[in-house]
């Protein structure tokens, strides 16, 4: 059943969006510097740009609090804390997209406007509310990762005089890389497909930034809006961003793959 | 330098549950002491006494009386870190770090101030060759320890003990995990290294404590719920041929336990 869904999904996509690869052709499609879709411009790369420029943010904001919130879930968190952090993270995991989005045009967005610059909409805002969106991926998945490292190794670190977190760094850290590594993977592809919350707080200008507060364009944040009025080939071209889209998240897919193949023959 | 380990009136708790009572022992420098009885009478506490790992294990320990060791109570104002870098512990299962042989054994003196790689080197070779494993891996120090058989990764871990210059060496159930002769082989490395280290070994293997200790402690819990008690402790062939203890006589005749 599932083999199916995606297997429709991908040829109705793909359908829909390749004659617009071999209109414009893929090199100026994917690497064009304007998207003016009306005027006939199909370039995305301000799109793959901005994209790329607000996961790699949400990555800093989120994938480093979340590996924090894991090492501190696992390690140093007394039981007691433990499940009320746990259903906290939990709770963060369950907010739809749109209460973010909402969060950040109240809250964040004011914020930085008054202590940054700019409008407040752009890469920073748009990186910190996904930062905080893929938190509970990242946390879950990472914490899962670190507390299956064997208490034997804590134990081993801890009885020959080394500190807490000298065995923490040195010891179940680098156990538990390949876990680490997929939570954060996972988190990336949480990042790009997230549409609502970004297109609230990005600005939606396909523009090439030249800072960290001027307003960009998504991927999915531009399928989303132009998908409400799009005709012709702007139509089409929504559906070969959907192909470009799928494709990162099959290799990001096939990276977890991979790694975890990797992993399981160094053990 | 090997130290003696003093306990002076201990009772010990898991939270409200009192898991050692009145415990008077004193364990020779440069001996085998042996740890044995029936499940859950509070050997592997006892042990874990010795390097305070038991707060480690449970969230709520408690301890009164007095551990000594070298005539130093470590249960008063001692500094953990230096604690537990004097006393060397090897677990039931080997748990060598998922790292090289060499980063093994290099970790914790490196840890420890060591920063120079030939001193390092010298490190790693010296405690390999104490623990009888230097041959075996002297060409494999790159590969990863998990790499090893059952046997070699306990000695590998003897060895990391060892690098740290302890002065006490805990063993709990060194051997159970291994084949007999895997056994036979930390046996004999065990009598050698008595030479240097105050060694205490928990064994459930009456022969084991028979062929390799120079005294044997025999501990022993009424019941579940009930503390476990010293029983008996003393030279290791009068505890096996002449045991001043009915308890203990009935134990090591196979009659309970
Ligand atoms: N971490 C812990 N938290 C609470 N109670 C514990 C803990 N570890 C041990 N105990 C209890 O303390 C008592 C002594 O346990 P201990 O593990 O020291 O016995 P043992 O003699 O080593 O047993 P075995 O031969 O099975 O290893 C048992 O009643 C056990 O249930
Ligand atoms: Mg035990």
């Amino acid at each position: 059943m599932a083999v199916v869904g995606i297997i429709l999904i991908f040829t109705f996509v793909i359908s829909a969006g390749l004659p617009l690869f071999f209109k414009v052709g893929p090199y100026r499609f994917l690497f064009g510097m304007e998207w003016r879709p009306t005027g006939g411009q199909f370039g995305i790369l301000p799109l793959i740009l901005g994209t790329l420029l607000v996961v790699a943010g949400a990555l800093v904001v989120g994938g480093s609090a979340g590996v924090v919130t894991a090492i501190f879930l696992s390690e140093l968190c007394p039981q007691v804390l433990k499940r009320t952090f746990k259903v906290v993270v939990e709770l963060l995991a369950g907010i739809p997209s749109v209460v973010y989005g909402f969060f950040g045009i109240i809250v964040l967005i004011p914020f930085i406007r008054s202590q940054v610059g700019g409008s407040g909409y752009g890469i920073l805002s748009a990186s910190i509310i996904l930062g905080i969106m893929i938190l509970p991926t990242v946390t879950a998945i990472a914490e899962d990762a670190v507390s299956s490292v064997p208490i034997d190794y804590k134990l081993a670190g801890l009885s020959l005089g080394a500190t807490d977190w000298q065995t923490i760094r040195q010891v179940i850290l680098p156990a538990a890389t390949g876990g680490i590594a997929t939570a954060l993977v996972l988190g990336i592809g949480r990042a790009i497909g997230e549409t609502m919350a970004v297109l609230m707080v990005i600005g939606n200008a396909p523009q090439i930034p030249d800072s960290l507060v001027k307003p960009v364009s998504a991927l999915t944040s531009t399928i989303a809006l132009d998908m409400a009025y799009a005709s012709g080939d702007h139509r089409t071209a929504l559906f070969a961003i959907a192909i470009v889209l799928l494709l990162i998240i099959t290799l990001l897919l096939i990276s977890i793959r991979l790694l975890h193949a990797r992993l399981g023959s160094a053990e | 330098m090997a130290s003696e380990v003093k306990f002076e009136k201990v009772d010990f708790y898991y939270g409200a549950f009192k898991a050692i009572d009145s415990l008077q022992l004193t364990i020779l420098a440069r001996k085998v002491s042996a740890f044995i009885g029936p499940s859950g009478c509070g050997k592997s506490t006892v042990l874990r006494m010795v390097n305070r790992t038991n707060e480690l294990v449970a969230e709520r320990t408690r301890l009164e009386g007095r551990v000594l060791i070298a005539d130093e109570n470590i249960y008063d104002g001692v500094d953990l870190f230096s604690l537990r870098k004097k006393v060397g512990m090897v677990f039931q299962r080997p748990n060598p770090f998922p790292k090289t042989v060499y980063e093994n054994i290099a970790w914790a003196p490196r840890i420890h101030g060591v920063k120079r790689t030939d001193e390092l080197d010298e490190i790693v070779e010296k405690s390999l060759k104490r623990a009888a494993l230097w041959d075996q891996v002297k060409n494999k120090l790159k590969s990863s320890a998990l790499s090893l058989s059952g046997g070699q990764q306990q000695r590998l871990c003897i060895a990391r003990s060892i690098a740290v210059n302890p002065e006490v060496l805990l063993m709990d159930e060194p051997t159970s995990a291994l084949d007999p002769r895997a056994t036979a082989r930390i046996e004999d490395l065990v009598e050698e290294l008595k030479a240097d280290y105050t060694i205490v070994i928990v064994t459930h293997s009456m022969q084991q404590a028979a062929r390799i200790s120079d005294s044997t402690a025999f501990f022993l819990s009424e019941g579940a719920g009930r503390p476990g008690r010293l029983i008996e402790f003393g030279e290791t062939e009068r505890v096996f041929t002449n045991p001043s203890s009915r308890l203990t006589e009935k134990y090591i005749t196979g009659r309970f336990g």
